[in-house]
C-alpha cells in the first residue's frame, strides 16, 4: 500500500507560526492592559499609605483631636472634617433617598414603558450636571431662594445648602440603581401577587419592594459613599474654605474631608513641598479611601447577591 | 359531600372595588410616586432656568467674546477661552490613553479569562475603583504624575503641573467606566459569531480583530462618549493636580508648548474660578453663562451617546 501523502496531523491544522506569534502578542498586550488597572489601584493604595505615614510622622499626634481644622496653624482636627461629612451626606440622603426611590418604584412599577423611555434619559441628563455647576446652584437658589424663607438668618455659605445640592447630584443614582434591582424582580412574583388578588400597591411594596431589597440598599449604600465623597459642591457651597472649628450648626459654615483637600489644593500657596499642611491631604484622603471602599465593596456584595438570586 | 358552613369569602370584583372606593391608598400611593419623580425631573429644569437667569444676559449679549476671551479681571471682558481649550485637549489626552488601555483590558477579561480567578480579581477591582472619589484621583495624580514623574514641577516626564499630568490622571479615572461599558458591548456580541470564526481557522487574535470587535464597536464607542463626558465635567482632580484658577495669560505659545507648560486650566475649575470671585461685580452672570457652555457640551456628548445606542442596538 502506498501512501500518497502523510496522514493529516494536528500540525497541519494549525495556523502558519507567523500567525501564531501574533495571536500570542496579541494576547499580551490585552494582558498588559488589564493588569493596568491593578496597577491603578496598588498606585493609589501606595501613594496614599506612603504620604500619610509621612504626615503622620511629622506631626503630633495630639494635633489631630486639637481645636478645630486650621491646617495652615498646625491644628488638625478630624472629628471636624468627620462630623462636617456626616452632616452634608445625611442631608443629601434625606433628600436622594424618598426621591430617588419613588422615582425608581414609579419607573420600575407604573410608569408606560414609552413614558420610562423619555424619563430615563432625563434622569441621565440630571446625573450628567457637573458638581461645579450645582455647587453654583446651591449658593445661587437653593441658599437664598429656599433656606432663607425658613431660616431668615442663615449664612451665605452653610452645610444646608452643600448637603441638599450633594442630594441633588446622588437622586439619580439611587433612581437608577433600585430601579435596575425591581426590575429584575421576575414577573411571576408579581403574577402570583395579582392572582390572589392583591392591588397594585400592596404588589409593588409588599412584594417587589422587599425582593429588590438587596439592590435598594445597596443603591443607597453607593449614593452615601458618593455622596461623601462629592468635593466641589461642598468647596463652593459650605465656605470655610481657610478652616473650621467643629460644629453641628447646619445654617453655618463648614467644612467636609473633601472641601478640606479641596482647600488645601486651591489655596494661594498651593500644595507644595512637604510641610505638615499638604501632607494631610493624603492622610484625609487616605481616610476618605478607606470609608468610601468598605461602602462601595459592601454596596457591591449586596448587589451580586441580587443578581445571583433570580 | 355536605356543604357546611360554605367558606365567608367575599368576592370584590372591579366594579365592587370601585363602587365602594376602596383604593384609596394605591391612588394616593400613585399620586405621591409621581409628584416624587416629577419633582426630580423638574430640579433639572430649574437648574437650567436659573443658569440661564443668572448668564442669560452674557450669552445673547456678548457669546462671541465670551467663548473667545480668557480669563480677565474684569467681569465684563473675562471669558472661557482658556477652559475650552483645556477641556478640549485633555479630552484628547483621555481620549488617547484611557480609550486603549479600556478597551484592551476588557477585551482580555471577555476574551481571554472570562472564568478565571484572575478575571475576576481585575473584575472586583474594577468595580471598587469606579467608586472612589475622584479627588482621591487628583492625590494619586499629584503622588504620581506631579511629584515622582514630573519632579514636582521641575521638568521630569510630564514636567510636574502640566496638561499631561491632569490628563493622565483624568484618562485613570475614567478607566473603569471604560472597561465596564466595553465589557458590556463585548457581553452582548453572541458567541455564534466567535465559533464561527474559529471553526473557519481563525486565531483568536484574528477572530477579535475582525468579528468580535466591529461588532461590539457601537456600545464601546457609546461607552467611550459617556466617559469623555464625565471627563470634561471633573474638576476636583484638576484642583488637586494645580490647574491654575486665577488669571493667567498663555500668550502665543505652540499647541505643544501649551500641553507640557506649567498652566492650565480647564472649562469646570474657570467655573469654580468665577464662582470665587465677590458676589457683587457680575461676577456670577459668568459663572451661569459658563455652566451653560459646560452643560451644553455635557448634553451634547450624553446625547451623541444615545444616539449611537440607538442607532447601531443590534437585535442579535
Amino acid at each position: 500500500m502506498t501512501v500518497a501523502s502523510a496522514p493529516l496531523g494536528v500540525a497541519d491544522l494549525r495556523p502558519n507560526p507567523s500567525k501564531r506569534r501574533r495571536d500570542r502578542l496579541a494576547r499580551l498586550g490585552f494582558l498588559s492592559a488589564a493588569i493596568a488597572s491593578i496597577v491603578v489601584t496598588v498606585l493609589i493604595i501606595g501613594s496614599l499609605v506612603f504620604e500619610a505615614a509621612e504626615f503622620l510622622r511629622q506631626v503630633e499626634l495630639s494635633t489631630l483631636t486639637d481645636v478645630g481644622w486650621f491646617p495652615r496653624n498646625g491644628r488638625f482636627d478630624i472629628s471636624t472634617l468627620v462630623v462636617g461629612t456626616l452632616i452634608v451626606a445625611g442631608i443629601a440622603m434625606l433628600v436622594a433617598v424618598p426621591l430617588g426611590l419613588a422615582s425608581a418604584i414609579y419607573l420600575a412599577e407604573y410608569a408606560s414603558p414609552r413614558a420610562r423611555r423619555v424619563i430615563k434619559p432625563v434622569l441621565e441628563m440630571l446625573a450628567g450636571v457637573p458638581s461645579v455647576v450645582l455647587g453654583f446652584f446651591a449658593i445661587s437658589f437653593i441658599t437664598p431662594e429656599i433656606l432663607e424663607r425658613v431660616k431668615s438668618d442663615v449664612q451665605f455659605f452653610n452645610l444646608a445648602s452643600a448637603g441638599l445640592a450633594v442630594g441633588i447630584l446622588t437622586l439619580p443614582l439611587i433612581a437608577s440603581i433600585s430601579e435596575d434591582a425591581m426590575r429584575a424582580v421576575p414577573a411571576a412574583l408579581r403574577e402570583g401577587a395579582y392572582g390572589l388578588g392583591s392591588r397594585k400597591i400592596i404588589v409593588s411594596l409588599r412584594i417587589v419592594f422587599p425582593a429588590a431589597i438587596s439592590g435598594i440598599v445597596a443603591a443607597i449604600i453607593i449614593g452615601l459613599s458618593r455622596a461623601i465623597g462629592e468635593t466641589m459642591v461642598v468647596a463652593i457651597a459650605a465656605g470655610a474654605t481657610g478652616g473650621s472649628l467643629f460644629t453641628l450648626d447646619i445654617f453655618g459654615q463648614g467644612q467636609t474631608m473633601t472641601a478640606a483637600m479641596a482647600a488645601l489644593g486651591a489655596g494661594t500657596d498651593q500644595v507644595k513641598g512637604d510641610d505638615a499642611a499638604s501632607q494631610s491631604l493624603f492622610f484625609i484622603g487616605m481616610l476618605l479611601f478607606l470609608i468610601t471602599f468598605a461602602l462601595n465593596f459592601v454596596g457591591d456584595f449586596f448587589v451580586r447577591r441580587i443578581r445571583e438570586r433570580y | 359531600m355536605a356543604t357546611t358552613a360554605a367558606p365567608s369569602v367575599t368576592v370584590r370584583t372591579p366594579e365592587l372595588a370601585r363602587r365602594r372606593g376602596a383604593d384609596a391608598p394605591g391612588a394616593i400611593f400613585r399620586v405621591v410616586l409621581f409628584g416624587g419623580l416629577t419633582f426630580s425631573l423638574l430640579l433639572l429644569a430649574v437648574l437650567i432656568w436659573q443658569m440661564w437667569s443668572e448668564g442669560g444676559s452674557v450669552i445673547t449679549d456678548r457669546f462671541g467674546s465670551f467663548v473667545t476671551s480668557g480669563m480677565a479681571t474684569e467681569p465684563a471682558e473675562a471669558g472661557v477661552w482658556q477652559g475650552i481649550k483645556g477641556t478640549v485637549l485633555l479630552g484628547l489626552i483621555v481620549a488617547f490613553v484611557a480609550f486603549p488601555l479600556g478597551i484592551c483590558a476588557a477585551i482580555y477579561l471577555e476574551e481571554y479569562s472570562r472564568a478565571g480567578r484572575f478575571a475576576r480579581v481585575v473584575d472586583i477591582n474594577i468595580r471598587n475603583l469606579a467608586g472612589v472619589p475622584s479627588i482621591v484621583y487628583g492625590l494619586l495624580g499629584l503622588a504620581v504624575f506631579v511629584k515622582a514623574l514630573g519632579d514636582d514641577g521641575g521638568g521630569g516626564l510630564t514636567g510636574g503641573r502640566t496638561l499631561i499630568s491632569a490628563g493622565l490622571t483624568l484618562s485613570l479615572l475614567v478607566l473603569p467606566i471604560v472597561i465596564i461599558t466595553a465589557q458590556e458591548a463585548l457581553r452582548a456580541v453572541p458567541s455564534g459569531i466567535r465559533e464561527g470564526a474559529l471553526a473557519l481557522g481563525a486565531t483568536r487574535w484574528e477572530m477579535i480583530r475582525y468579528h468580535v470587535v466591529p461588532a461590539a464597536a457601537p456600545g464601546m464607542l457609546t461607552g467611550t462618549v459617556l466617559s469623555l463626558a464625565r471627563a470634561a465635567g471633573e474638576a476636583a482632580p484638576l484642583l488637586v493636580v494645580g490647574a491654575t484658577t486665577g488669571v493667567f495669560f498663555t500668550g502665543n505659545q505652540g499647541l505643544l508648548e501649551q500641553i507640557t507648560d506649567g498652566r492650565f486650566t480647564a472649562l469646570p475649575m474657570v467655573i469654580f474660578s468665577f464662582a470665587r470671585q465677590p458676589a457683587s461685580q457680575g461676577w456670577p452672570a459668568l459663572v451661569g453663562a459658563a455652566s451653560l457652555v459646560l452643560l451644553a457640551l455635557i448634553f451634547l456628548m450624553n446625547a451623541i451617546a444615545i444616539y449611537f445606542r440607538n442607532r447601531y442596538e443590534k437585535k442579535w
